[in-house]
């Protein structure tokens, strides 16, 4: 059995990846389940999304334990722990990662003994609106690894599940989907069936008496007012609003009020501010200013950008 | 018949849509509501004759169902967790009026803390209602159980609403291989809903929930719910072997899996079941002699089907995937209370698991194994168990810890209890 997971954002097509891989091995005569997980659905905020692919019926459900294959469409989520992109990987697991970088330096980083593949941002997608697409590069390039995906099997895949978003969707996510699976032809079969613990050798799980805590511990509160501004969900942001202070015109009014997070002060010169601490990438800030001088840089750029 | 990749969610909606129900009142919830947005899509569409309602609650849209499906129409409705709970009050009443129609239920865990993932203290909420409860482990089983409980609802030996119900995210968010039957096949299946004296009209006042102020009538009225519910035990038997010699498909009252020559078993009900069957496969080429028991229905709860079954066996390791506070697995007290007093019953084992989605690991299986054998040889069960690791208390220890620094650094300390 495959066992294959996704990790991005929340907007990037992890779902919409996971399903277009399913239908693919679905259409090249395998039983599947695709399914994506998520808390509360948000944009920019981690997710995963799983597939299962078995030439016999599938005994198993829910998340995956140890991937053969991890996909990662956005690199800035390996150092989020709560992203869980590095969990459950063995020394079988083949890592995917969406990145500019080598695979050597992502070896390195994370100290990984298992195979690193990276797939580079394309010709045609460095575009940051293009981002979305990032989710069909991924499924092409999944569909490559594990090898046993023919290309019209994934074409038609692509057709069957965006179907409703019309023909020039289609024909945009199956030009990145292919051009993907194409770029990772070397790489073809790499991605093992990794088989399951068996029963006779398995390691005991190490249980525990869940021990009795007073209520002043055990019980779910939160005690602190505004706690929810320690929460860094400027993690969330795929793409970074900033401000050109050169063209800004001060009616900070506008993108202040406009902002749906509160992230966007003004100083005491009339300047707006953003805090990227909390600011989630959602670009309306952008959108509304009249003078054009916000403009959106990947976040994977903006260290530059922003100094 | 097409076979393509469905959602629970999807293959519930395929079910409504197929038995052709006239009548769906709906409220949004995660993770549920993808079965009335598919329903009003197809609605919107002209793909189903049918009429779809949002009420302001749970509650009303409970109200909503029994009263139609009181009016004779075929009636189905879907939720989940916090909205089947508000909706309890209209359980027991529209229960009560023997008003037959299907209720989809998502499983998942109850607040607070509140969460979206699964389990199954919400159905148990409801296990006294008077609904009848079948719970899936797939999601063809999903498709195929509401097209049967409509049969089973409206069946004049029964005549009670019953829940259908599938894990969140495990099922409900999940896509795998689902046959759609063909719509004609579905139709003459279901049949047409024959209301007989179910007949609210308008201009033609019937009451059909009148107030009983003694014992000897309340009685009366609520032994008889009972036995309408017990009833459901043989009419499901010969409706899933109808299912099976027409659609080839056999989803028995209790589900076994190489449990005819086993000597321990795992019994569980839902969509973790699925994770004991690849348990059991393993289990089986280390040479043990194992199997799965689980029960789809647990209203009626198949007591003598299980004692059939069970017979015989040595060792039985009952999976709860919900918690009674303070006295703990409910599926392993239903089963107790099934075998105790007859003769060879095998011994039964308790473990707590997959709380709030917690996943079961497959040593996990393995282990329960081997506790149960274990308690088979000595004869001694041992304490109920609840699956959680060593590093899971850490990772809890590991946010206490960050609560309570952000507290000190607040300023704010616990109230004192």
């Amino acid at each position: 059995m495959y066992r294959l997971r996704f990790h991005g954002r929340g907007g990037q097509g992890m779902k919409t990846a996971s399903r277009i891989l399913g239908a693919a091995f679905f259409l090249a005569g395998f039983e599947v389940q695709d399914a994506p997980r998520y808390g509360a659905e948000r944009r920019g905020a981690p997710i995963f999304a799983y597939v299962r692919a078995s030439r016999t019926p599938i005994n198993e459900r829910g998340i995956i334990r140890r991937p053969d294959l991890i996909i990662v469409a956005d690199e800035t989520l390996v150092a989020i722990p709560a992203a869980g992109v590095l969990a459950g990987i063995t020394a079988r697991t083949v890592l995917l990662i969406s990145s500019a970088e080598t695979p050597e330096v992502w070896r390195q980083r994370l100290n990984l003994a298992g195979p690193v593949i990276t797939l580079p941002r394309s010709g045609t997608l460095t575009d940051p609106h293009e981002l979305r697409f990032i989710g069909a590069a991924c499924a092409g390039a999944a569909a490559r690894l594990v090898g046993v995906i023919p290309r019209d099997c994934l074409a038609q895949a692509i057709r069957d599940e965006l179907a409703h978003l019309g023909a020039a969707v289609v024909a945009r996510d199956q030009e990145v989907a292919l051009e993907a699976y194409d770029l990772l032809a070397e790489h073809a079969g790499c991605v093992a069936e990794i088989p399951e613990t068996p029963a006779d050798t398995y390691e005991k799980p190490r249980w525990i008496d869940l021990p009795f805590d007073a209520a002043n511990l055990a019980a779910p509160d939160i005690f602190a007012p505004a706690s929810s501004e320690m929460v860094p969900t400027g993690l969330w942001r795929t793409v970074r609003p900033v401000i050109d202070y050169e063209r800004c015109r001060r009616c900070a009014w506008i993108c202040s009020t406009l902002c749906p997070d509160s992230t966007i002060r003004v100083n005491e010169e009339g300047f707006p501010q953003i805090d990227y601490e909390h600011c989630k990438g959602c670009l309306i800030c952008m959108t509304s200013c009249p003078s054009h001088a916000i403009r959106a840089v990947p976040e994977e750029e903006a260290g530059k950008a922003t100094g | 018949m097409t076979r393509v990749l469905l959602t629970g969610n999807g293959a519930a909606a395929w079910g409504a849509r197929l038995a052709g129900v006239d009548y769906v009142p709906a409220f949004p919830i995660t993770p549920q509501t993808e079965i009335i947005e598919t329903l009003a899509h197809w609605m919107d569409d002209g793909l189903m004759d049918s009429r779809l309602v949002t009420l302001e609650s749970e509650h009303s849209m409970m109200t909503a169902a029994g009263a139609a499906a009181a009016a004779g129409v075929r009636v189905f409705t879907a939720t989940s967790s916090q909205g089947l709970l508000y909706a309890m009050e209209m359980l027991y009443t529209v229960a009560g009026w023997r008003a037959p129609f299907v209720l989809v239920n998502v499983s998942r865990g109850l607040s607070a803390p509140i969460t979206l993932e699964p389990d199954h203290n919400d159905i148990l909420a409801a296990r006294d209602s008077g609904f009848l409860q079948l719970h899936c482990a797939t999601c063809q089983e999903v498709l195929d159980t509401v097209l049967l409980a409509f049969l089973l609802a409206e069946d004049q030996k029964v005549r009670l609403p019953v829940i259908v119900n599938m894990d969140g995210f495990y099922l409900s968010f999940t896509r795998e291989p689902v046959e759609i039957p063909e719509a004609d096949a579905a139709r003459a299946f279901v049949g047409p809903f024959e209301p007989g004296n179910i007949r609210f009209r308008a201009s033609a006042p019937v009451s059909q929930a009148v107030a009983v102020l003694s014992g000897t009538a309340y009685s009366y009225f609520r032994y008889e719910m009972h036995l309408a519910s017990l009833n459901g035990l043989a009419v499901y038997d010969e409706l899933a072997a109808e299912f099976a010699q027409k659609f080839g498909r056999r989803h028995d009252a209790v589900e076994t899996y190489r449990s005819a020559d086993a000597e321990i078993v795992f019994v569980m009900i839902g969509s973790f079941a699925l994770k004991a069957k690849a348990a059991v496969d393993r289990l089986r080429l280390a040479g043990h002699r194992i199997g799965l028991v689980r029960p789809r229905l647990l209203r009626p709860f198949p007591e003598a089907r299980l004692r059939e079954i069970l017979g015989g066996k040595k060792g039985a390791a009952v999976i709860d995937q919900n918690i009674s506070l303070g006295k703990g697995g409910v599926l392993f007290a239903e089963l107790a209370s099934a075998l105790y007093g007859h003769q060879d019953m095998p011994i039964l084992t308790s473990f707590i698991g997959g709380l709030g989605g917690r996943d079961l690991a497959p040593e996990e299986f393995y282990e329960m194994a081997a506790i149960t054998r274990q308690a088979a040889q000595s004869g001694q069960a041992p304490p109920p168990r609840l699956l959680y690791t060593e590093e899971e208390l850490l990772e809890v220890r590991k946010l206490q810890a960050i609560a309570q620094a952000e507290r000190e650094r607040l300023g704010v300390s616990a109230p004192a209890r």
